[in-house]
C-alpha cells in the first residue's frame, strides 16, 4: 500500500507570530520554521504503518518555497522513502494546494492520503476536505485513530462529545488530530541517511492548475489586547472581586 | 441575495450555536434560510424556524446525514446553493468536517472562523492562533463561511418559518458509520457555558482531575475544560481540549486551574470576559491574560475558593 503525505513548512509552533507595522502580514523574517505539527504526526502514521508491514511506500510532497526542502528532509529522516516538493513562492490557499495535491495524485496513484488537519499559521482547517472533495475520495478527518486493511480504513475521529468511528473505502483522505501518535524525533543516523534520499523538484506552474487566489487580504492586524489585572491575597479576596466584576 | 445557515444539532436538539450563525447571516442578507441535515430531525427543524429572522426551514433526513457523515451533508448543500449566495456554517467540529469539502466542490475558497463580516464578501478571521486577525475580500461568486460562534450574539426566539422538505442526497457510498462514543454529562456544554473551569497538567492524574474540577465546577454551575496537556495525559476526555485546535470558548468567567497558559491554549480562552488563573508558578504566562490570578498551590488553593464560595452564599 502507498502512502503520501503533504507536509508543510511553518512558523515554529514555540513562537508567537508578530504583526507587521504595515499590516501586511505576520512578520516571518529570521523566525524560527518547522514542519507544521499536524504534518509530523500525519508523518509519524505513515511510517508506522509501514513499520506494521502495512505501507509499502511513504512519499512525502511540500508545496512551498525551496527552503521547503528542509521540511521534506524531516519528513525523510523520520522514515519517509522519497519526497517531492512542487515549487512556489507565491503562498498559495488552501483550494490551490488541494488542487496542486490532486496533480501529483494523479501521477502518483496513492491508496491512502495521510495529512494534517489543521497549519497553525492559516488555522483553515480545509486542505485534507477539499482534496477528499476534488478527487471524490471519502474523507475520515481529526483522526485519533486509524487501522488501514486492504481495501478500506477504520478511523477514530475526535468530535464533538467523543468519538466517532467511521469505515472509508480507500483510496481515501485521512487528516491527523493531535493523539494519533507522537511523533519521533529523527536519528542522527537517520538524519543523515535522509540526505541520500530521493527528492524530486517540480514547478507549481508546471502542474497546470489554477492556483489564483479567491481571497484578497485587505490587511493583518492585532488582535485587542486584554486590559491589565491584578494578583489577589487569597481565596475570599478572589471572590469578593468576581462579585464586583458581576461574574458570580 | 439569499443566505443558507445549516443548523448544528444532535438530532434531538438545535445549538445555541447555529442562532449565533443566523446573525453573521443576517450581516450578510435579509433572506436567510437554515437547513437541517439530520434524521428523526423534526423537532429541531421546527426550533430553527422559531429563531427571529429566519424565511424558512429546509429539512433533510437519511441514516447518513444523522450521522453527520461529510460525504452525505455535502450532496444535500451542493445542489441547493444554485438558489444562495452563501453558506454558513458554525465552526464546530462536525461543520468543520464537510464545510471546505462543499467550498471545493463548488470550486471556491473557504472563509474559515469567521468573527467579523464587515461587508457581504468582507471578513475578519483569527490566523496563528489568534496572534493576528486578517481581514479578506473574496472575489468568489458563492461565499462558503464558517463561523467562530462566540464572536456573534445569538439571535433571538419569535421567528415562525415554515419547515419543508428537501432532497437528501445519496448519502455517504464510500463511508460506513461504525459507532459513536459519546461523553455524558449533565453539566453545561463547553462551547455555550456562561462559565468553565479548567484543569492543566498540575492535576496529574484523572481522579485528581475530577476530585479537584468536579465539585468546583458543580459549585459554580460551570462547564468543564482542560489544557492539551491534560486531555494528552487522559485526565480528561478529547472534547475538553480547550484552544487553538479544540473548543474556542468566550464565557462570562473562565478558570484555569494549574494551566501555564501556552500560546495554543491562549487562543481557546483569551476572549472570555474575566479570567481567573490559579497557578503555583508567578511567572506563568497565564497570568499576563488574567485579570484576577491567585499564585498558589491548586490544592489548597480550590478548597479554600470552595469555602469562600460558600461564605458567600454558592
Ligand atoms: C499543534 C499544537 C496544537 C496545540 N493545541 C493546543 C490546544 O488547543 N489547547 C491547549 O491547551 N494546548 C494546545 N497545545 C499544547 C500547548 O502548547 C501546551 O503544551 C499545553 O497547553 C500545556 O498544558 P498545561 O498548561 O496544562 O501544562 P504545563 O504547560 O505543563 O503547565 C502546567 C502548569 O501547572 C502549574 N502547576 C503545577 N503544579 C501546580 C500546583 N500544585 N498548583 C498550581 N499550579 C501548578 C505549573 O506552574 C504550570 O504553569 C498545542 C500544541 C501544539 C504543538
Amino acid at each position: 500500500m502507498k502512502v503520501l503525505v503533504p507536509v508543510k513548512r511553518v512558523i515554529d509552533y514555540n513562537v508567537k507570530a508578530r504583526v507587521k507595522a504595515d499590516q501586511t502580514g505576520v512578520d516571518l523574517a529570521n523566525v524560527k520554521m518547522s514542519m507544521n505539527p499536524f504534518c509530523e504526526i500525519a508523518v509519524e502514521e505513515a511510517v508506522r504503518q509501514k513499520e506494521k508491514g502495512v505501507a509499502t511506500e511513504v512519499v512525502a510532497v511540500s508545496i512551498g518555497p525551496a527552503q521547503a526542502q528542509e521540511t521534506l528532509r524531516t519528513a525523510l529522516a523520520m522514515g519517509a522513502d522519497r519526497a517531492i516538493l512542487i515549487q512556489t513562492d507565491q503562498d498559495p490557499e488552501p483550494l490551490a494546494v488541494a488542487k496542486l495535491l490532486a496533480a501529483i495524485i494523479g501521477e502518483e496513484s496513492p491508496d491512502v492520503v495521510i495529512m494534517g488537519k489543521q497549519a497553525i499559521d492559516g488555522d483553515n482547517n480545509a486542505t485534507g476536505q477539499m482534496l477528499a472533495a476534488l478527487l471524490d475520495w471519502p474523507q475520515a478527518t481529526f483522526a485519533n485513530s486509524v487501522e488501514l486493511s486492504a481495501g478500506n480504513a477504520k478511523v477514530g475521529r475526535e468530535v464533538d462529545g467523543g468519538i466517532q468511528t467511521i469505515d472509508v473505502t480507500l483510496p481515501a483522505i485521512i487528516t491527523a488530530d493531535l493523539r494519533l501518535n507522537e511523533p519521533r524525533y529523527a536519528s542522527l543516523p537517520n538524519i543523515l541517511k535522509a540526505k541520500k534520499k530521493p527528492l524530486d523538484m517540480k514547478e507549481a506552474a508546471s502542474l497546470g492548475v489554477d492556483t489564483a487566489p479567491r481571497l484578497k487580504v485587505v490587511k493583518v492586524t492585532e488582535p485587542p489586547k486584554r486590559g491589565g489585572g491584578i494578583k489577589v491575597e487569597n481565596a475570599a479576596d478572589l471572590v469578593t472581586n468576581l462579585k464586583t466584576a458581576g461574574v458570580l | 441575495m439569499a443566505v443558507l445557515v445549516i443548523a448544528d444539532h444532535d438530532n434531538a436538539s438545535l445549538k445555541d450555536s447555529t442562532h449565533k450563525t443566523v446573525t453573521a447571516a443576517l450581516a450578510l442578507s435579509s433572506d436567510v434560510d437554515i437547513l437541517v441535515a439530520g434524521s428523526g430531525a423534526k423537532a429541531v427543524a421546527e426550533a430553527a424556524g422559531k429563531i427571529a429572522g429566519v424565511r424558512k426551514v429546509l429539512l433533510a433526513e437519511s441514516d447518513a446525514l444523522g450521522q453527520g457523515l461529510a460525504e452525505a451533508v455535502t450532496a444535500v448543500v451542493v445542489p441547493l446553493m444554485s438558489g444562495y449566495d452563501a453558506v454558513l456554517t458554525p465552526a464546530t467540529s462536525q461543520g468543520k468536517n464537510f464545510s471546505p469539502r462543499i467550498a471545493a466542490k463548488l470550486d471556491v475558497a473557504q472563509i474559515s472562523e469567521i468573527v467579523e463580516v464587515v461587508d457581504a464578501s468582507t471578513f475578519v478571521r483569527p490566523i496563528y492562533a489568534g496572534n493576528a486577525l486578517e481581514t479578506v475580500q473574496s472575489s468568489d461568486a458563492k461565499k462558503v463561511i464558517t463561523v467562530r460562534a462566540t464572536a456573534f450574539k445569538a439571535a433571538g426566539e419569535g421567528g415562525s418559518a415554515s419547515v419543508e422538505s428537501t432532497g437528501a442526497g445519496d448519502g455517504a457510498p464510500k463511508t460506513k458509520f461504525v459507532d459513536q462514543q459519546l461523553v455524558k454529562s449533565a453539566r453545561p456544554e463547553l462551547a455555550g457555558a456562561k462559565i468553565v473551569v479548567s484543569g492543566g497538567r498540575a492535576m496529574g492524574s484523572a481522579e485528581e482531575f475530577q476530585r479537584v474540577i468536579d465539585p468546583l465546577a458543580d459549585k459554580l454551575g460551570a462547564a468543564i475544560g482542560a489544557s492539551r496537556a491534560a486531555v494528552d495525559a487522559g485526565y480528561a476526555p478529547n472534547d475538553y481540549q480547550v484552544g487553538q485546535t479544540g473548543k474556542v470558548v468566550a464565557p462570562e468567567l473562565y478558570v484555569a486551574i494549574g494551566i501555564s497558559g501556552a500560546i495554543q491554549h491562549l487562543a481557546g480562552m483569551k476572549d472570555s470576559k474575566i479570567i481567573v488563573a490559579i497557578n503555583k508558578d508567578a511567572d506563568a504566562p497565564i497570568f499576563q491574560v488574567a485579570d484576577f490570578g491567585l499564585v498558589s498551590d491548586y490544592k489548597t488553593a480550590v478548597p479554600e475558593l470552595m469555602d469562600a464560595l460558600a461564605a458567600a452564599g454558592k
